[in-house]
C-alpha cells in the first residue's frame, strides 16, 4: 500500500492545495479541517471540494470517534478504526504533497542605498563580539576582562568618522542595544543608516528609530521650495514639522522664524514650546522681535523659554532691562577699607519682572528676595558687572568680598550666566586657580557647577584644569569633572589619573572606591598609555596597614584597564583598515 | 579535523563553545592581555599561559589535529568543556595576529599532555588491530531478530492504541493530558523502538498545542499507523523503503554507502538540545554533485557536538550515505583539504519547485517532516495576515508566488537578520521546505557578500 502512495501523488499534484496557512493561524477547527483555504484562482475547484471535503469528514469522524459515526464508505465495526486511520494516512500524504506556494503579499519597498565602504572584516568580527555582550548577562564581578558594551559607544563613534557602512545582518543586534540604551542612539542610528529606518517600519520594538531620526524617515521637500514646505508646515504630522523647522532653521534661520510666524497663533501650547525651543539653534538678534512678543504668551512655560532665549542674547531690550534691575542690587561699597560688594536684593517682583520670565514663587525653603536676585543676575549679560563694579576684571570681581553672607547666591548666580552665555573668561575667574584649596573643598562653587562651567573653556585648557585639580586634591571628587573632558584624554590629564590611582593603591584602600574613575580611565585613556601602566599590574606586596587582599584586586584592576586600552587600539586599527 | 598549519575562522571556534556564556567569556579571553608564552606547533598543537585572578597562570594546551575532534587541557577549574581559556586561546591562534607564533618546541607541560595523548592512542590502536573477540555474525543474526520480535510486539500494541483512540473520538484526549501517551511511549521504549517512542510522545503535546489541533493529531496519528504498518509489512515493501521505514522505526543503521567525494559546503549548522542531548544537524551542499548531505553529531549535555563546520566554509572530503528512500543522512569520511572559506553558492529554485521538491520527497518517504531547498531570488516580507512572513518570488507580475515562512521561524531572531539582510531585495535563502511552511536557515545577499547563518 506504500508504493501505491507515490503514485497517487502524480493525481494529487494536478491539484492546488494553497499551503495551509490555516495550520499556523486558522480561527477555528472548522476552518482547519478544509484544506482549501486560499486556493490558487482558477485551480480546478471541483476536484478540490471533493478532497476536501472527504478530509473534512475524515476529521469530523476522528473526533466523534468511529462507535458514534462511520464514514460513508468505510466499513463498520471492528475494522472501522483502522480503515479510518489508512484513508487520513492517504489524506494526509496527498494534502502534504500537494501543496503549493500562495499568491504572495504585497511586497515591503526597498531600504534606500547606503553608499558608504563596507566595514573591514575584522572590524565586521568586532561589532558582533561587542553587541553579543549585553549588559546583565555577565553577572557579578568583572575580573580582568574589559567590559565590551561600555566601548560600543566609541566604536560607533570612530566607524561614523570613518564614514563605514552597517553590515546589514548585524543590524537587528544594533537596533536592540540602542533600544536598551538611549545614549547609544544618535550614534547607532547614524552607523546604521538608511536600512536600519526601512527596519524599523516593520518592527514595533524599533519604533524609536523613527522618532529620533529627522523626519521620522520620511523625506522632507526641498526647502528651496516654499510652497512644499509651506504644504509640510500646514499639514504634517508633529514629529514631520518639528523635523522641518529645524532643517530650515539650520538652513535659514530668519526662514524658520518667519514660518513659525505664520501659524503661530493657532498652535496649541505644548507645540508652542516645542517650536520655540527649536530657535535655540541659530539664534540671533534678529529673532528678538519674535521672542519679544512670545513674552506674552499665554502659556507660563512658553513665557519662560522665550525669556531664556532672550537673556542669551546680550544686545536685547530683556538683557537690558534685566542688566538695570540687576545693577540696582549689586554695588561696591567704597566706604569700607577694601573695596566690598554690598547686596540688596529686590523687594518685590513687579509685573515687568514676571512678563521678563522671573518666577514669583521660589521652591519651598527658599527666601523669595533671594530668588529673584539670582534670576536677575543670571540673565544681566556679564559683561555689564565689569562696567557697573568700576572697570574690574572679571578674576577682580570674583576676588571681591562680598558683604552679608551673599557670596554664595551672588556666585551662583554668575556661574549659571557663565554657563548660559558660555562665557569662558568668566568660566575661568569663577573656576579659579586648580590648586587653590578651596577647589577641593565645598568652596561657593559646587561640583556640578564646576563641571559645567569647564564645559566653556577649550578643551585643551579643561583637561589641564582637571589634571591640575586632581594631582593636588587626588580623585575621590574628580568622577564629574572627568566627565566633561574630552576623550581620549590629553597627556597631562592621563597621566594624573594613572599617579593618583597609583597612589591611591599605596595608599591601601579597595579598587572599588575608585570604580568610577576606573572605569573612566578604560574608556578614555590614550590607548598609548598601556605600556605605562603594565609594571602596575603585579600584585604588590601587601604593607601592613593595607586592607587585606587589596593588592590582588587592584592588580586585577590594573590588568583590565591595560587589557581594555589594549582592545580599544584594536578597534581603531581594525576600523582604519591597517 | 585540519589539515596542519592551517588555522580557523573564528566562526570555527566558536562554534565549540559548549554555551552562549562559554562563547561570551571565550571571545573575551581572545586578545593578546592575559596571554603568555602563548605558541603553536605544526603537529596541530596549541598553548598558552592564561592570566586568571590568581598568581599561578593557568596551563591551556589545545591539540586541534585529533581526527576525531579537537582535545582540551586546561589547569582551570571550570567543569565546562571546553573551558573559555581553551576557547579564548583559539580565537587568539585564529586572529593570527602574531600572539601566537609557529614553534617546534612545546613548553614541558603541554609535552606531557601531548606524550600522554599519544600513548594512549597507540595502546587503542594496538587494542583494535589485535582485534576483539571475533564477531560472531550468527550471534548478531539472532540478537537483530530478536530485536525485530519485540518492536513487532510494540507496533502491533501501538496500533491497538492507536484504533482504540480513534474508536473513543480524539475529542477525548483534550482532556486526558500526557499522561496516557508518555505511557504509551515508555512501552515503545520497552520495545527498542524509539522512533515509534519519540512520535508517540510529540501526540501528547497536539492537544494543547492551539486552533486546528484535532487536524494536527489525526495526521500525526494516520502517519504513526503508517509507519507501524509499514513495520509489520516490510517484508514486502522494496528495499529502499523498507530501510527508510527501519531508520523511522529507530532501528540503527550505519552509513554503508559508496562514499562520494565532492567539494562540500557548508550551507547550515544549528543544535537542537533537549535534556539529555544536544544534536547537532549540518546541511553540506556538494558543488559538483549538486547534492544536499546531512550530518548528524551528538554531545552530551553542556558539551558541544564534536564536529563543527560554520557556515560558509567548503572542504574536499568524502561522505557516506545513509541505506533508505529519501534519506540524506550522510557520514564525513576522508577529508582530504581543511574547511576553507569558499564564495560558491548553492543553486537556487523558485518557490513552486521548493514544493514541488518536498511533494517528490515525501513520495519516497512519506512521514518527511521537510526538505532542504536553496530558494534563489526571493524576497522577505510580511504576508499581510497577522505576524505572518512569506518568501516571494522576484518574479514582477500578477501571479507572484510565495512561501510562508513556519510559525516558529515567523518569531525568531533569524527573520530579522533575513530581514536585514534583504533590505527588500531579492535573496538567495536555504532553508528547509515542508508542511508547516518554510524554515529559512542560511542567506546570501543580491549582491556579492559572504553566507549570513539565520539560525
Amino acid at each position: 500500500m506504500l508504493t501505491n502512495r507515490a503514485t497517487e501523488r502524480s493525481h494529487t499534484l494536478e491539484r492546488s492545495h494553497t499551503l495551509e496557512r490555516s495550520d499556523m493561524n486558522g480561527p477555528s477547527t472548522d476552518s482547519d479541517a478544509t484544506p482549501h483555504l486560499g486556493n490558487t484562482p482558477g485551480a480546478d475547484a471541483a476536484g478540490d471540494d471533493a478532497a476536501g471535503d472527504a478530509w473534512e469528514e475524515l476529521v469530523t469522524v476522528a473526533l466523534l470517534g468511529t462507535d458514534r459515526r462511520t464514514p460513508p464508505g468505510h466499513p463498520t465495526g471492528a475494522g472501522a478504526p483502522t480503515a479510518l486511520l489508512d484513508a487520513a494516512a492517504v489524506q494526509t500524504v496527498r494534502r502534504r504533497a500537494g501543496l503549493r506556494p500562495a499568491p504572495a503579499a504585497a511586497l515591503p519597498g526597498r531600504a534606500a542605498d547606503d553608499t558608504r565602504p563596507p566595514l573591514p572584516a575584522p572590524a565586521r568580527s568586532r561589532l558582533a563580539m561587542l553587541l553579543t555582550d549585553r549588559p546583565g548577562t555577565a553577572g557579578g564581578r568583572r575580573g580582568t576582562a574589559p567590559d565590551l558594551m561600555e566601548l560600543l559607544p566609541q566604536w560607533l563613534a570612530m566607524a561614523n568618522e570613518q564614514g563605514h557602512a552597517a553590515p546589514p545582518e548585524l543590524l537587528p543586534a544594533l537596533l536592540d542595544a540602542a533600544r536598551g540604551r538611549t545614549d547609544l542612539r544618535p550614534q547607532a542610528l547614524t552607523f546604521a543608516g538608511p536600512r536600519a529606518l526601512w527596519l524599523a517600519r516593520l518592527n514595533p520594538d524599533w519604533k524609536f528609530a523613527l522618532r529620533s531620526t529627522p523626519g521620522g524617515g520620511t523625506a522632507l521637500p526641498a526647502l528651496e521650495s516654499a510652497a512644499d514646505v509651506q504644504r509640510l508646515w500646514e499639514e504634517g504630522l508633529f514629529a514631520e514639522r518639528v523635523a522641518l523647522l529645524s532643517a530650515v532653521r539650520a538652513h535659514s534661520p530668519a526662514a524658520a522664524r518667519e514660518l513659525l510666524a505664520t501659524t503661530w497663533s493657532t498652535e496649541r501650547a505644548e507645540d508652542r514650546l516645542m517650536f520655540l525651543d527649536s530657535l535655540r539653534m541659530g539664534l540671533a538678534d534678529a529673532d528678538e522681535p519674535f521672542l519679544e512678543q512670545a513674552l506674552a504668551d499665554r502659556s507660563r512655560n512658553v513665557r519662560a523659554t522665550a525669556a531664556e532665549l532672550l537673556s542669551a542674547l546680550p544686545g536685547s531690550a530683556l538683557a537690558a532691562r534685566m542688566a538695570s534691575r540687576a545693577a540696582s542690587c549689586v554695588a561696591v561699597d567704597r566706604t569700607q577699607s577694601a573695596a566690598t560688594i554690598t547686596v540688596e536684593a529686590p523687594h518685590e517682583c513687579d509685573a515687568g519682572m514676571e512678563r521678563d520670565g522671573v518666577v514669583a514663587k521660589p521652591p519651598t525653603g527658599r527666601g523669595e528676595r533671594s530668588w529673584w536676585l539670582g534670576q536677575l543676575v543670571e540673565s544681566t549679560p556679564l559683561g555689564h558687572w565689569t562696567v557697573r563694579l568700576g572697570g574690574r576684571t572679571p578674576e577682580e570681581i570674583v576676588a571681591l568680598p562680598v558683604a552679608d553672607d551673599w557670596q554664595g547666591e551672588l556666585h551662583a548666580a554668575w556661574c549659571r550666566a557663565a554657563v548660559r552665555q558660555r562665557d569662558a573668561v568668566w568660566s575661568r575667574a569663577l573656576l579659579g586657580a586648580p590648586a587653590s584649596p578651596d577647589a577641593g573643598g565645598p568652596g561657593a562653587v559646587s561640583l556640578s557647577e564646576r563641571a559645567k562651567l569647564l564645559g566653556a573653556l577649550p578643551g585643551a585648557e579643561r583637561a589641564e584644569w582637571v589634571a591640575g585639580f586632581i594631582a593636588t586634591h587626588g580623585l575621590s571628587e574628580a568622577f564629574q569633572l572627568l566627565g566633561v573632558c574630552a576623550q581620549p584624554w590629553a597627556g597631562p590629564l592621563g597621566r594624573a589619573v594613572v599617579d593618583a590611582l597609583n597612589i591611591a593603591r599605596d595608599a591601601g584602600s579597595y579598587p572599588w572606591s575608585f570604580s568610577g574613575v576606573m572605569g573612566l580611565a578604560e574608556r578614555c585613556l590614550d590607548p598609548a598609555e598601556a605600556a605605562r601602566l603594565e609594571g602596575l599590574t603585579a600584585t604588590p606586596d601587601e604593607p601592613e596597614d593595607a586592607a587585606p587582599g587589596a593588592g590582588g584586586y587592584w592588580s586585577e584592576a590594573f590588568q583590565r584597564l591595560v587589557s581594555t586600552l589594549r582592545l580599544r587600539r584594536a578597534m581603531r586599527d581594525e576600523l582604519k583598515g591597517t | 579535523m585540519t589539515q596542519q598549519g592551517v588555522r580557523w575562522t573564528a566562526d570555527q571556534v566558536l562554534a565549540l563553545a559548549p554555551d552562549v556564556p562559554s562563547r561570551k567569556a571565550g571571545s573575551k579571553l581572545g586578545v593578546a592581555g592575559p596571554w603568555s608564552g602563548a605558541g603553536s606547533s605544526g603537529e596541530g598543537m596549541v598553548w598558552g599561559l592564561c592570566k586568571g585572578s590568581g598568581s599561578k597562570p593557568y596551563q591551556t594546551v589545545v591539540d586541534v589535529a585529533d581526527a576525531t575532534g579537537p582535545a582540551y587541557k586546561c589547569s582551570c577549574p571550570s567543569r565546562k568543556f571546553p573551558c573559555k581559556h581553551a576557547l579564548g586561546l583559539l580565537l587568539l591562534w585564529a586572529g593570527e595576529d602574531g600572539s601566537v607564533p609557529d614553534a617546534q618546541t612545546l613548553p614541558d607541560w603541554a609535552e606531557q599532555w601531548a606524550e600522554g595523548r599519544r600513548k594512549r592512542a597507540l595502546t587503542r590502536r594496538e587494542a583494535e588491530a589485535g582485534g576483539g573477540p571475533a564477531a560472531d555474525p550468527e550471534a548478531a543474526r539472532r540478537r537483530a531478530e530478536r530485536r525485530a520480535e519485540r518492536v513487532t510486539a510494540g507496533a502491533g500494541e501501538l496500533e491497538q492504541r492507536l484504533t482504540d483512540l480513534l474508536r473513543g473520538g480524539l475529542a477525548a484526549t483534550e482532556q486526558a493530558g500526557y499522561g496516557m501517551w508518555e505511557e504509551t511511549a515508555a512501552r515503545m521504549v520497552d520495545a527498542q523502538a524509539p522512533g515509534l517512542a519519540a512520535r508517540v510522545r510529540e501526540l501528547g503535546a497536539i492537544p494543547a498545542s492551539g486552533p486546528g489541533w484535532p487536524v494536527r493529531l489525526l495526521e500525526e496519528c494516520a502517519l504513526l499507523h503508517l509507519l507501524d504498518q509499514g513495520w509489520l509489512r516490510r517484508d514486502r515493501l522494496p528495499a529502499g523503503l523498507a530501510a527508510t521505514v527501519r531508520s523511522r522505526v529507530g532501528l540503527p543503521a550505519s552509513a554503508d554507502g559508496r562514499p562520494t567525494r565532492d567539494r562540500w559546503l557548508v550551507l547550515s549548522q544549528y543544535d537542537t538540545a533537549d535534556s539529555r542531548l544536544t544534536t547537532r544537524r549540518t546541511w553540506l551542499y556538494g558543488t559538483e554533485s549538486d547534492r544536499t548531505a546531512l550530518l548528524l553529531s551528538y554531545g552530551a549535555a553542556g558539551r558541544a557536538p564534536a564536529l563543527s563546520l560554520p557556515v560558509g566554509l567548503a572542504l574536499d572530503a568524502e561522505l557516506s550515505a545513509y541505506a533508505g528512500d529519501g534519506q540524506l543522512r550522510a557520514d564525513l569520511g576522508e577529508q582530504f583539504t581543511a574547511p576553507a572559506p569558499s564564495p560558491v553558492r548553492p543553486k537556487g529554485v523558485g518557490v513552486v519547485e521548493a514544493a514541488v521538491r518536498y511533494g517528490d520527497a515525501l513520495s519516497r518517504d512519506p512521514w518527511l517532516e521537510s526538505w532542504p531547498v536553496t530558494l534563489g531570488r526571493v524576497t522577505p516580507g510580511p504576508d499581510g495576515e497577522s505576524g505572518g512572513w512569506q518568501l516571494a518570488d522576484a518574479e514582477d507580475d500578477l501571479t507572484r508566488l510565495a512561501l510562508p515562512l513556519t510559525p516558529k521561524a515567523a518569531t525568531g531572531p533569524g527573520l530579522w537578520r533575513l530581514a536585514a539582510l534583504s533590505g527588500g531585495a531579492p535573496v538567495t535563502v536555504f532553508g528547509e521546505c515542508g508542511h508547516r511552511g518554510f524554515t529559512p536557515l542560511t542567506a546570501w545577499p543580491e549582491g556579492a557578500g559572504e553566507a549570513v547563518a539565520l539560525c
